[in-house]
């Protein structure tokens, strides 16, 4: 008999118990809606969360001092030793670091700015003039400051553009406006794009300023020998292939620079993207485990129901096998036939499940409108062959026990 | 025994048991359900095989349908031995010389009646338009042209057994088996479907084999072998006393035969 014959009267069978049919298959659909949704969810976090790390810049590693140790911070090494201006010069030297390509320094601390009667305390941001370049993000209105503005110690400020809607509520034009910066003066020369949340905060809510004039005229954190104390050194590399060898370069140029011994422990850390976006993948691989145990389970356990009611529906159709027998059926028409029911069952299972847990995934991304959930061709795919296999795994053993009933007493069956 | 009938010239018999015996374990006991039956059934013949309930006439039913097989001797089917076949060349032989009529009809319930009549020539591997061709061909013939595409709940108990018996005639086998086929039908039914069979049996020359207690069901068979403790108790060839025939004999002459044959023909 063929497939497709055997196909459509399993069809028939499950359409005549269309109740039972549907229950049967609720495990499966669960279990499969379950996996797609957060399965779509967890892919579009990471999509997010990958978009996110991009927007940082492009091929970027960070520079910072002190080494990330786990634990509360209070335990951390002590007090560390800080990057200087002179650090990120260093860095730039492409004879001792080859695949660089360019560099920025930035000093953050917190300051108060004011405008009209209205005070917003942001991160200020002191960096060299190459910021922008290096985190791969403009301005909006007017433009960032020049290297000549940051020779001269200008006292010119770059707005983060959240903080903009805060000073300039009516959206006023910002250009060579005055807000005071704890309580200097300084002028606004530009409103950076807004680029949203991310790792180490909301930069539209911060100002810009450049470095020399940050240290020189209003933070004064010079270093003891007079060197500009900075946070963070931005370094971006040519190509993600060089990462590596930029990574090591950097390194051996830092230890030299602050006399680190042979085998003494860095004082400083490098972060590539690479490294932050393997610690969220850490942590999804950890939840795509969670949700393939739980697959796991409810394909178990809707296994369990198929093969429960393809038990039921073999004694209930004993007649029916018995006259099937009697005008010709083989014993391999009858296993087939239960086979591809048992199979068509979970198929469609599967299905209903693919498209409730797609449903579920949109309605989650309706919700959060931060990110979109993504339905990956691969996971329904996956879904539905699984499912399939479980009917076909919990079918057999329904459907061998119907091919071996005799004939005889089949029919005489009540 | 030799049937002593007008058809035995030279053709092989569609049924010929030799010594066939039958022996069931229950627990410790044997019990010898046959005990040695020898017959032959020749293609044409419409015979009833009747017994009271323990006689084996079931046992013997399920040998000659190849549903089961003998303890001992030799079962030939159009001339082959099917006495030795595994279930799966049973199936096979079923489904090809074999028709099937039973007591309760066993249709498929939701099922029309032409997918019902079809169902032997699907395990015969034959394709979907060709099948229902022949299909609609078996209901038109048993006079149900017009009940194509009805269920069985939708189709009267007769219907329902025409039904049946264009199942078992679709595949144009050897022989028709009917198990008690009026047993579930009222006296009128009864009537029409027994018709049905001697009309089948004198116009197209089916063998029909009746397994039956009911002694009007013989009536309407021109041979009737009786069992009892798993042998044969007597076995009679004779005129038809019921059915077409029969009511033709009344209404003509006591021995109306050849005048019956015309009036078959003109109808």
């Amino acid at each position: 008999m063929k497939v497709l014959e055997a196909l459509r009267i399993a069809m028939r069978a499950l359409a005549a118990n269309k109740l039972r049919s549907v229950l049967t298959m609720l495990g499966i659909i669960i279990g499969v809606g379950a996996v797609i949704a957060l399965m779509s969810i967890g892919r579009g976090v990471e999509k997010y969360v990958t978009d996110q790390f991009a927007g940082l810049g492009s091929n970027l590693l960070f520079i910072a001092p002190g080494q990330i140790t786990e634990g509360p911070p209070s335990l951390r090494a002590n007090p560390v030793r800080s990057l200087t201006l002179g650090d990120m010069l260093a860095i730039a030297d492409r004879s001792r670091v080859p695949h660089v390509a360019a560099v920025a320094a930035d000093f953050q601390t917190r300051v108060q700015v004011s405008r009209a009667g209205k005070t917003v305390t942001v991160q200020a941001n002191a960096t060299t003039p190459e910021y922008p370049l290096v985190r791969n993000w403009n301005t909006t209105i007017g433009s960032y400051f020049s290297t000549l503005d940051s020779d001269e110690r200008q006292r010119v400020v770059v707005l983060g553009s959240e903080t903009y809607q805060q000073l300039f509520p009516n959206n006023e034009y910002p250009i060579d406006q005055t807000v005071q910066i704890n309580g200097m003066n300084f002028r606004v020369i530009g409103v950076m794009e807004s680029k949203g949340g991310g790792p180490g905060g909301n930069l539209d809510r911060s100002v810009f300023l450049p470095l020399t004039t940050g240290q020189d005229r209003l933070f004064k954190q010079k270093t003891p020998n007079g060197e500009y104390r900075v946070t963070v050194i931005y370094a971006s590399i040519d190509d993600s292939a060089n990462i590596p060898a930029a990574q090591e370069a950097i390194t051996e140029l830092m230890r030299e620079r602050r006399g680190i011994k042979y085998l003494d422990q860095d004082d400083f850390t490098i972060i590539s993207q690479n490294d932050l976006i393997s610690v969220f993948g850490d942590i999804l691989g950890a939840l795509t485990i969670f949700l393939g145990a739980i697959a796991a389970i409810s394909l178990l356990v809707g296994g369990i129901g198929i093969m429960n009611i393809m038990l039921v529906s073999v004694t209930e159709r004993t007649r029916e096998i018995g006259l099937r027998k009697a005008v010709g059926a083989k014993r391999g028409d009858v296993l087939i036939q239960f086979l591809i029911e048992a199979m068509t069952l979970a198929a469609i299972g599967g299905m209903i499940g693919v498209a409730l847990g797609w449903g579920l995934a949109q309605i989650v991304s309706t919700f959060f409108g931060e990110f979109q959930a993504v339905v990956g061709a691969d996971a329904v795919v996956t879904s539905l062959v699984v499912a399939t296999a479980v009917g076909l795994f919990f079918g057999i053993f329904p459907a061998f026990r119907a091919s071996r009933l005799n004939p005889i007493d089949a029919l005489r069956y009540e | 025994m030799m049937p002593k009938n007008g058809r035995t010239n030279g053709q092989i018999p569609v049924i010929a048991l030799r010594d066939i015996t039958k022996v069931y374990q229950m627990g410790d006991v044997e019990v010898h359900a046959l005990r040695g039956i020898d017959l032959e059934v020749y293609p044409g013949e419409m015979i009833a095989i009747m017994g009271p309930s323990g006689s084996g006439k079931s046992t013997l039913m399920n040998i000659i349908g190849c549903l089961d097989v003998p303890t001992s001797g030799t079962y030939e089917l159009d001339g082959k031995d099917v006495s030795r076949l595994k279930d799966d060349q049973l199936a096979a032989i079923r489904n090809h010389k074999i028709g099937f009529v039973f007591q309760n009809f066993n249709l498929l319930p939701r099922t029309t009646a032409v997918a019902n009549v079809e169902l032997p020539l699907i395990y015969a591997g034959m394709g979907g338009r060709q099948r229902r061709k022949r299909a609609e061909d078996a209901l038109r013939l048993v006079g149900l042209g017009d009940r194509l595409d009805h269920k069985p709940n939708e189709l009267s108990g007769g219907q329902q057994q025409r039904v049946a018996i264009a199942r078992a005639l679709v595949n144009e086998p050897s022989m028709i088996l009917a198990d008690e086929p009026t047993g579930n039908l009222d006296t009128k039914t009864s009537i029409e479907i027994m018709e049905l069979f001697q009309r089948l049996n004198q116009e197209r020359g089916i063998t029909i084999v009746f397994v039956t207690h009911n002694p009007e069901t013989a009536e309407y068979c021109n041979r009737v072998v009786r069992i009892r403790d798993g042998l044969i108790e007597s076995d009679e060839t004779r005129q038809a006393t019921a059915g077409i025939h029969a009511a033709k004999t009344h209404a003509v002459s006591s021995n109306g035969h050849e005048a019956v044959m015309v009036k078959e023909r003109e109808r």
